[in-house]
């Protein structure tokens, strides 16, 4: 699939969303639970189940990150099911807050 | 990214904390969200490709903003306080577009051709109204966030493009989601046409952080509703830090809740940040560098920055507190030599040029990054050998005397500290032998006091290099409508032959 910045994706197997802050390199399967994810606003196919190995959780506020393919992703709307691309476990970035300056 | 999302993602984790707030009360983020998406409903309704707003700040103004973005139009905050003439000029270049007025302003903007005006409670109303709130919104794929109209020091006012993208960056890399405490509070008082009054929704809102809006700056209001609301934050420009400092020592207030004062938008003199430090001692102090262009903030001296410059008797760390610290981690940041391209070291005065994601560099109809995607400021400034950046002012304004590099607002900073000196510029005039002398004009309270004199004062304090060779007494300074110096006026009007 083509993720392009700021499309918003939602998991298929619980209430995870994501936004896509930077895109991939190239076509990538953006997965949720060991699903692929749904545009959001679209009906996920039912009965599918979360798989156990992505089943860490995903949180919103924070950013995640696949190196391999360059993309960037903001958790919208946490969830239990946590982030993969390409079947890659996504990993949490890195985030340094700076004092109030606005 | 969307900024819109900032608010939806807010409404959805902390949905009944108060968001937005004024002495006439307050919306919760859930509430806000619902009302933003009535706005949006409304928006879509009107003819118009823009939406404007001409008003003063309260939380009609990021409902607005969000409202704008939900609706797939971009949002340009106007100067509410330019001549009738100007502001008239400033809203018919936005044509087709809505404009939401403040009621008192109406007469000022009636009967501009493509700009359909709003008053803002008719469109509180319609944010409200239940209809415009349960409406389907279309799909919008804009990615322009907001237009502002820069100050226009140097001729005509431009449109900085901020996109979605420049904004949503900015706060998501440098603000922890939710990360305020409940009973935090940001008091703003920036007006909503200036960048910094953006960035105050977008980080407020991601934050967690209570905005609570003074309509408009006045230091005493600033005290006042700083004490009542127990506000804990608070952002500032220079000339309002001493005008609040005056207030506090007249009136022995304290502002026990108060944690951290940011400030920029302008130079800092010095005096006024260590007589804040002095006045305000538990207060976490914040000096943020940057410019509309960048999505604001690009560079901060922090607390600790604060306090290690203060308590060092090393020349070098205390010069600091005239710094505006460390580039942020999420962008570079380089000086550049005059031909634009050769990048200079430590301690050499130069262009200031940013790359990042969070930099627009792009007016409506013309992009100004270069192809590698650096941006420059036309600030001349340097970085020390720790990497603390110290702007020197407009790279227009920097004087060129025989060779050294002269900030007119450090030595601006000394002269205002003489007690008969009550306004003062300095700029650079040609100059045979040198290139460019220093030249100062001055507004004196009273008795004028003799040119030794004030020679002197200078000397004392700065390099004899820095002590202006040419002086001019004037009754008033040219400004300009948001308060910035013209230093380039008086330039002009003293470098003609028979002035000197």
């Amino acid at each position: 699939m083509q993720l392009k910045p700021g499309s918003r994706w939602k998991s298929a197997v619980g209430t995870t969303e994501v936004v896509v802050v930077r895109p991939a390199k190239g076509d990538v399967s953006l997965e949720c639970g060991g699903h692929p994810m749904v545009p959001l606003g679209t009906e996920p196919e039912a009965g599918l189940v979360m798989s156990d190995d992505f089943a860490g959780g995903t949180s919103v506020g924070k950013r995640y990150v696949d190196a391999e393919s360059g993309v960037e992703l903001l958790g919208s709307k946490a969830g239990a099911c946590s982030l993969a691309v390409d079947g890659r476990p996504v990993t949490l970035k890195d985030a340094k807050p700076l004092p109030a300056s606005d | 990214m969307q900024t819109q999302l900032l608010l939806e993602m807010a409404a959805e984790a902390l949905g009944e904390r108060e968001g937005y707030a004024t002495v006439e009360g307050a919306l919760t983020y859930a509430e806000a969200f619902r009302r933003a998406k009535g706005g949006a409903t409304f928006f879509s309704r009107l003819k118009g490709d823009t939406v404007c707003y001409v008003g003063t700040n309260g939380p009609a103004f990021p409902l607005a903003l969000f409202a704008a973005g939900l609706a797939g139009k971009p949002f340009a905050p106007l100067n509410y306080r330019l001549a009738d003439a100007d502001l008239r000029k400033l809203l018919a270049r936005t044509a087709p577009s809505i404009a939401i007025v403040d009621i008192d302003m109406i007469d000022r903007v009636k009967g501009i051709e493509g700009v359909k005006w709003v008053s803002r409670e008719a469109f509180e109303a319609a944010c409200d109204d239940e209809d415009n709130c349960c409406a389907d919104l279309p799909e919008v794929d804009q990615d322009i966030a907001v237009l502002l109209f820069t100050s226009g020091t140097t001729g005509e006012p431009k449109a900085a493009v901020l996109r979605h993208g420049n904004l949503a960056s900015y706060i998501i890399s440098t603000v922890e989601f939710m990360g305020a405490d409940e009973g935090e509070a940001a008091l703003v008082s920036v007006p909503p046409y200036h960048i910094a009054g953006i960035s105050a929704v977008l980080s407020g809102t991601y934050a967690g952080r209570r905005i609570v809006y003074l309509h408009a700056f006045a230091p005493d209001a600033w005290v006042q509703l700083a004490h009542a609301e127990k506000v804990t934050h608070a952002m500032v420009v220079p000339t309002m830090l001493g005008r609040i400092l005056d207030v506090l020592e007249s009136t022995g207030v304290t502002l026990p809740h108060l944690k951290a004062l940011s400030y920029g938008g302008g130079r800092m003199p010095q005096a006024v940040i260590e007589r804040a430090m002095k006045v305000l001692p538990n207060v976490d102090f914040v000096n943020a560098y940057g410019l509309t262009e960048t999505s604001s903030t690009i560079a901060v001296l922090g607390p600790q920055d604060h306090r290690d410059a203060i308590a060092s008797d090393d020349p070098k760390v205390r010069q600091r507190l005239g710094s505006v610290g460390k580039p942020l981690p999420a962008l570079e940041l380089e000086i550049r030599g005059p031909d634009g391209v050769t990048v200079l070291g430590p301690n050499q005065s130069g262009e200031v040029f940013v790359r990042g994601e969070q930099v627009a560099g792009e007016y409506l109809h013309k992009n100004v990054l270069s192809d590698d995607g650096w941006f420059a400021t036309n600030d001349a400034g340097w970085l020390d050998e720790e990497g603390f950046l110290y702007i020197e002012g407009r790279l227009d304004d920097v004087i060129v005397r025989g060779g050294e590099n002269i900030s007119p607002g450090e030595v601006e900073d000394v002269l205002r500290q003489h007690p008969k000196i009550s306004d003062v510029a300095v700029f650079g005039l040609p100059d045979d032998q040198w290139g460019e002398k220093v030249a100062c004009a001055v507004v004196c309270d009273g008795d004028r006091p003799s040119i030794d004199e004030l020679c002197e004062f200078v000397k004392a304090r700065l390099r004899s290099t820095k002590t202006p060779e040419m002086w001019e007494f004037r009754d008033e300074l040219p400004y300009n409508d948001t308060g910035k110096l013209l230093r380039r006026v008086l330039k002009a009007e003293l470098s003609t032959p028979d002035a000197a």
